[in-house]
């Protein structure tokens, strides 16, 4: 690879940074509005966010959202759209919290079992999208929010009414309590050993060493094999791609269905890492976040990392704000204008971009 | 044009004959009854609204999966607004916070070239977050009773056909004649006169609007040079161009009258609706009104119909879940004839699907007498996947839909 | 350029010389750097198509603008509508097309979507929709390039026809006999600049030609007889029908050997793609096709292109790149099964940016390297990317659609070149092309198709393209 340029340089940093400028003025005005001062508002929160026992906090938040944008990013990849996320993370969570209770293994391979009955689930509900995509040219866009709905029906009415108990002396519902075999262990001894000491609000799920490996595998297999090259050029130019030899029948198929499998698996950090079961207070809106995330990481491991940990971070540290009177729902200000700022200056780069090779190579050319 | 409209009356009169018979095998009178056709109306004016604002923009050639967004953004100014300054500012705040966030879509399409399935989905995510976090503040500040919920805004009048439905016109209440025929429940007869009474009757001001919208559209659309220049930028952009067509402005007029529709339709189920503005209301509408402008293939006839048959099913679910299992029956009697079809056809492995679908639907019907509500709420949505599945073939959409255009035709 | 009333002016030069370019300007669609234009003796500066049009000047477009859900007259009155209040005046336009129709003999149904119209129907619109904004000045932009013998006759009519009614008709072409058959003058332009103009009766097409290209023009010949016995592709009654009855390709046999290429001429929409796709196996299809004597109906897409079957696609950005995507990616379309490209399942990205550059190298593929992004290259060296990609596994057969076109002159040579390399070594060719010269130069055997089926077999040594003009349109 050649050394990049000061302007390819400038390029790849002109994005984010515009991003983040627009999304702070953006942010700012709404603090404005319910007058009170932007500048505390970023203090505090920074003061917070950086604090030891926050910024393992950010980790487990967004172990979650990695995943969730993995799932998303793998059909975006493809040109296609899975906003189901949501639900299909719901319906694996349930199901494997209720069935994995229900019999004893040997510890990792329990574990294991739990992730495969999640992305069984997971992958099966993305399954009914490809289906109608594949054979009936149903918009997947479209099918996926519609089972989101159902999922998230469906979920709450087979908790309450099936698969969650009362537990002994709460009023608490939740599904029978995963048995330790089942569980995968705290990541504080390990970072003892790294030297970070151990905090009053707790761990690191467990789960962030699996997060890490799909990012891994996911960069891998995009970037590096056969079937990720014909994602890829499914998504950059559906009619060459299939000119090529690429099946596009099956690839929307394997896409979504994967895209499934993977949701499917993020509902399961705070339940193997806190909960240890499936309960009321089920964190909602991870699937939607994650598609944010995986916009703003443009799809990439690298990226999507970065942007789950920003989220994170923003969530993490507007806790504080209650602490100065103001609402720390003004997280979710920031996150969707950045959302929205980085998607059109992604864009106005990528166009830059193309005009700025298309000049070098008439002076490199001559004519 | 008149062997269309006598074959669509036909197809009218054999499906509401069809539900009668199951209303009689059944029991669920709730099936046909004036309230229940009365909901469907009600219900589907806000579907309706969504697909005709997503006609506009796709018809300029624009996809707006944001239409969600921009319901929830309508719905939350209606609440905010018409709380204060009663319900028809409280609407007109509606269409304005629809337009400002579709004009954020316009920019980021229409401008930037950011994809339009991308945009419309950061819209709906930022339009959910926005309304929650300004929520809050004002349930902070104290002007509102809870976080998600606004203070409660004043009705918009109702009034009825004359004579038919009892309409009151200039102090003069007329006579309701199909009120007490409906409830007779004679076979038919009752039925219709029952579903005519709920379509025109203790109708808000408002929904008749909405309604008139669709014959509105029609004629902008095909009848003026503006709606003729909107769809060229749909179908043919570069045409457009070149004969002096402003294409930029075109697509940016679209997808404002889209936001301005989905944002009435929001505000909508705010005041009309309901009578104030609650978290979550929308409820995935935005994305059925959608589902009703594939199902109408991007004309307003379409979406209307569309749209009322999503409105049925939503309105089963709040009136009588006894009713939705009578639904139950009808899609069985649907399925049953799909095979039919489609045996005739030859098509072997999609009558086989229906048949186990309708075999399925059938044991389900006889095995489970009263569904739960959870299930219920269901109905809109499988509604939905069930017609996408079923008709999404032969769909004909504008040439250059979300193809991002650029002036000179660059890419 | 002068143009005057009452003439026929034509613009000639080659591909990329500038004359969509000075079109573009003239309309109004792109704005000049320097210089000036005068209408009528005034000084004009168009802004905006509308602006040409009011300066009545009216364009009929190389490739047809028109919107194909739309009727005739949506069409024609798009942007200058009649109105009437609030609606259109449908009568009057209506009326007015008729009245045109008639005076200028330019018959065509108003009310019918133009999807379901011919090739000649289509221009007649794009002319009418010219004439009824009221253009005194039309420019043509190769308006023959679609166009049947018998079409372009039709049209020469009308335009003789029109220029008898004082109008002003500029004409864009590289067909230099049609050029000297309709056009009073002549501006040469080449590189971006005009560097003749003459009267047409002045000169000949061949001097012309040198005016264009400044030095020889290539001969596209192929020299001797390069055919071995074996038989790489054999086509067997093969067709694709459609459920409406009409056969898109009906009946076609032939037999391809190794080392010989076969030119499939015929106008644009006789079945040509469908049977590059039918050979891909991108359509299904009833007959037998078999590939150095083995049956490849059952073999999908990709085992094709493994088995030997290389593709020249017609639309190279639509169905050949992925444009945001850099060189060597684009390297992969196509071979992403094989080596050098693959290790198993494994990208080699090393050997697959070698490699790329290899391919640049031989094939005189101009940009910086194996990353730059293939939309900033020129559709020349797409184009020599496109071969150079295909050529590298040594395809036992080549389809090749269009392979030249948009091409400028040096790369179309350059191209010629490579295929004719190898043909000697024994490499199976399917040309189709629109470029008669090149069909006529590049084959050893030449099948014309009509209405999807073959109509005749010519021998391209002994042919002239009147000659097969004629047996493109079925006229004898």
């Amino acid at each position: 690879m050649k050394k990049p340029s000061t302007s390819q340089v400038l390029l790849a940093i002109a994005a984010p940074l515009a991003a983040a400028v627009v999304s702070i003025v953006i942010s700012s005005l709404a603090v404005l509005a319910s007058k009170k001062s932007p500048v505390e508002a970023y203090k505090t929160m920074w003061e917070f966010g950086t604090q030891a026992g926050s910024l393992l906090e950010v980790l487990n938040t967004a172990t979650p959202y990695y995943i969730a944008a993995i799932a998303i990013a793998i059909t975006f990849r493809a040109g296609l759209f899975n906003i189901g996320v949501e639900g299909q993370l719901r319906l694996g969570a349930l199901f494997s919290s209720y069935f994995a209770a229900k019999f004893v293994l040997p510890p990792v391979l329990h574990v294991l079992a739990l992730f495969l009955i999640a992305m069984t689930v997971g992958g099966l509900w993305a399954a009914i999208a490809a289906y109608l995509k594949v054979k009936r040219g149903v918009s997947e866009v479209i099918s996926t929010i519609m089972l989101n709905s159902l999922a998230v029906g469906m979920t709450s009415f087979l908790f309450s009414q099936y698969f969650a108990e009362i537990t002994e002396g709460s009023n608490n519902l939740t599904t029978k309590t995963l048995p330790a075999s089942a569980q995968i262990p705290d990541l504080m001894p390990l970072l003892n050993k790294l030297g970070v000491e151990d905090q009053p609000g707790g761990g690191v799920y467990g789960m962030l060493l699996v997060a890490i490996a799909l990012g891994v595998a996911f960069w891998f297999i995009v970037n590096r094999t056969r079937f990720g090259f014909e994602l890829r050029a499914s998504g950059a130019n559906p009619i060459a791609a299939r000119v090529s030899g690429v099946n596009s029948k099956k690839m929307t198929f394997i896409a979504l269905v994967a895209s499934g499998a993977i949701a499917g698996l993020s509902g399961l950090p705070t339940i193997l890492g806190d909960t240890h079961s499936y309960t009321m207070g089920f964190r909602s809106g991870i699937g939607f976040s994650a598609i944010a995330v995986a916009l703003l990481g443009r799809n990439g491991a690298v990226g999507m990392a970065f942007s789950a940990l920003l989220f994170g971070f923003l969530e993490v540290s507007s806790r504080a704000l209650e602490l100065i009177d103001i609402a720390p729902e003004t997280y979710v200000i920031m996150q969707g204008s950045i959302l929205l700022s980085s998607v059109i200056a992604y864009e106005i780069v990528r166009r830059y971009k193309i005009t700025l090779q298309s000049k070098e190579l008439a002076k490199v050319v001559g004519a | 044009m008149k062997t269309k409209a006598t074959k669509l009356l036909l197809n009218a009169t054999l499906l509401i004959l069809v539900v009668s018979i199951i209303r009689l095998v059944t029991g669920a009178s709730d099936l046909t009854s004036v309230g229940t056709a009365s909901a469907a109306l009600l219900l589907s004016v806000p579907i309706v609204l969504a697909g005709l604002g997503g006609l506009f923009s796709e018809r300029s050639g624009v996809v707006n999966i944001g239409l969600e967004g921009m319901m929830i953004l309508g719905a939350w100014a209606g609440g905010f607004i018409g709380s204060k300054h009663g319900p028809w500012l409280g609407l007109a705040a509606a269409i304005f916070f629809g337009a400002v966030g579709a004009l954020v879509h316009a920019i980021a399409t229409i401008t930037f070239g950011v994809d339009h399935v991308v945009s419309g989905v950061a819209i709906n995510i930022i339009a959910a977050g926005l309304v929650r976090y300004l929520s809050t503040i004002l349930y902070q500040g104290g002007s509102w009773p809870g976080p998600s919920q606004s203070p409660d805004i004043g009705p918009i009048s109702n009034n009825g056909l004359p004579v038919l439905s009892g309409g009151t016109y200039f102090g003069w209440k007329s006579p309701d004649i199909l009120t007490p025929i409906a409830e007779k429940h004679w076979f038919f007869i009752s039925d219709v006169a029952s579903i005519v009474r709920g379509l025109t009757g203790d109708l808000s001001y408002v929904t008749v609007i909405a309604v008139a919208i669709v014959p509105i559209s029609f004629f902008i659309l095909w009848k003026t040079s503006f709606g003729l220049r909107l769809r060229s930028a749909g179908e043919a952009p570069i045409a457009a161009e070149s004969l002096g067509v402003n294409v930029y402005k075109m697509k940016y007029a679209g997808v404002l009258i889209s936001g301005g529709l989905a944002g009435l339709g929001g505000g909508f189920l705010a005041i009309v609706a309901a009578n104030h503005y609650q978290e979550n209301q929308v409820a995935g509408r935005g994305y059925i009104g959608l589902a009703a402008l594939l199902f109408g293939n991007y004309r307003p006839g379409g979406i209307l119909m569309g749209a009322g048959l999503f409105g049925f099913a939503d309105a089963l679910q709040l009136r009588d879940s006894a009713a939705i299992h009578a639904l139950i029956l009808l899609i069985v009697v649907i399925l049953a004839y799909l095979v039919y079809r489609d045996v005739r056809k030859g098509k072997y492995l999609s009558a086989s699907i229906s048949g186990v679908m309708s075999a399925g639907f059938m044991w389900f019907f006889l095995a489970v007498d009263v569904l739960p509500g959870q299930l219920v709420t269901m109905t809109p949505y499988i509604a939905t996947l069930l017609v996408m599945s079923l008709a999404s073939q032969r769909l004909r959409m504008p040439a250059a839909d979300g193809i991002p255009y650029r002036r000179g035709g660059l890419r | 350029m002068k143009v005057e009333t009452g003439t026929v002016h034509a613009l000639v030069g080659e591909n990329g010389a500038g004359k969509s370019t000075v079109m573009k300007i003239l309309y109004g669609m792109q704005r000049p750097d320097g210089g000036e234009i005068l209408v009528n003796g005034q000084s004009v500066n168009f802004k905006n198509p509308n602006d040409a049009i009011e300066a009545n000047i009216g364009m009929v477009h190389q490739h047809f603008m028109l919107a194909d859900n739309f009727t005739v007259l949506e069409n024609i009155i798009l942007g200058a509508e009649p109105k009437h209040g609030l609606t259109i005046d449908f009568a009057v336009a209506r009326k007015k097309v008729a009245d045109m129709s008639a005076a200028y003999g330019l018959d065509v149904d108003p009310d019918i979507l133009v999807e379901e119209l011919g090739v000649g129907q289509r221009q007649r619109v794009e002319i009418l929709k010219v004439l009824y904004r009221g253009a005194r000045i039309l420019i043509f932009d190769e308006p023959t390039a679609v166009l049947v013998p018998q079409e372009v006759d039709d049209l020469f009519n009308a335009l003789k026809g029109l220029r008898a009614e004082g109008m002003a008709i500029i004409f864009i072409s590289h067909k230099l006999d049609e050029v000297l058959r309709v056009a009073d003058d002549v501006t040469v332009v080449r590189a971006g600049s005009t560097v003749a103009e003459v009267k047409s009766k002045d000169v000949t097409a061949r001097q012309l030609a040198e005016l264009m290209v400044g030095s020889e023009l290539p001969q596209p010949t192929t020299h001797g007889d390069t055919r071995r016995p074996e038989v790489t592709l054999s086509l067997k009654d093969v067709s694709v029908p459609t459920k409406s009855g009409r056969d898109l390709i009906s009946h076609i046999s032939f037999d391809l050997q190794a080392g010989e290429v076969i030119g499939i001429a015929g106008v644009e929409g006789n079945g040509q793609a469908e049977l590059v796709e039918a050979i891909m196996g991108l359509r299904d299809y009833t007959g037998q096709i078999e590939f150095k004597g083995e049956n490849i109906d059952h073999y999908t897409v990709a085992h094709r292109h493994d088995a030997g079957i290389g593709l020249i696609p017609e639309d190279r950005q639509r169905q050949a790149l992925m444009m945001a995507s850099p060189l060597w990616e684009n390297r992969i379309l196509g071979h992403q099964r094989s080596k050098p490209v693959m290790r198993g399942f494994i990208l080699d990205k090393k050997a697959t940016i070698a490699d790329t550059r290899v391919i640049m190298d031989e094939f005189d593929v101009r940009a910086p390297g194996p990353h730059t992004l293939a939309a900033a290259l020129s559709g020349g060296n797409q184009q020599k990317f496109i071969v150079g990609r295909e050529m590298s596994k040594a395809p036992a057969l080549l389809v090749a659609s269009h392979p030249t076109r948009g091409v400028d002159v040096g790369a179309q040579a350059a191209i010629w070149e490579e295929l004719r390399r190898a043909r000697e070594k024994g490499m199976a060719v399917v040309l189709i092309s629109a470029d008669l010269e090149e069909l006529i130069g590049m084959s050893d055997r030449l099948l014309v198709m009509l209405r999807g089926a073959i109509t005749a077999e010519l021998n391209p040594q002994k042919t002239t393209p009147e000659q097969l003009g004629s047996a493109m349109t079925g006229a004898k």
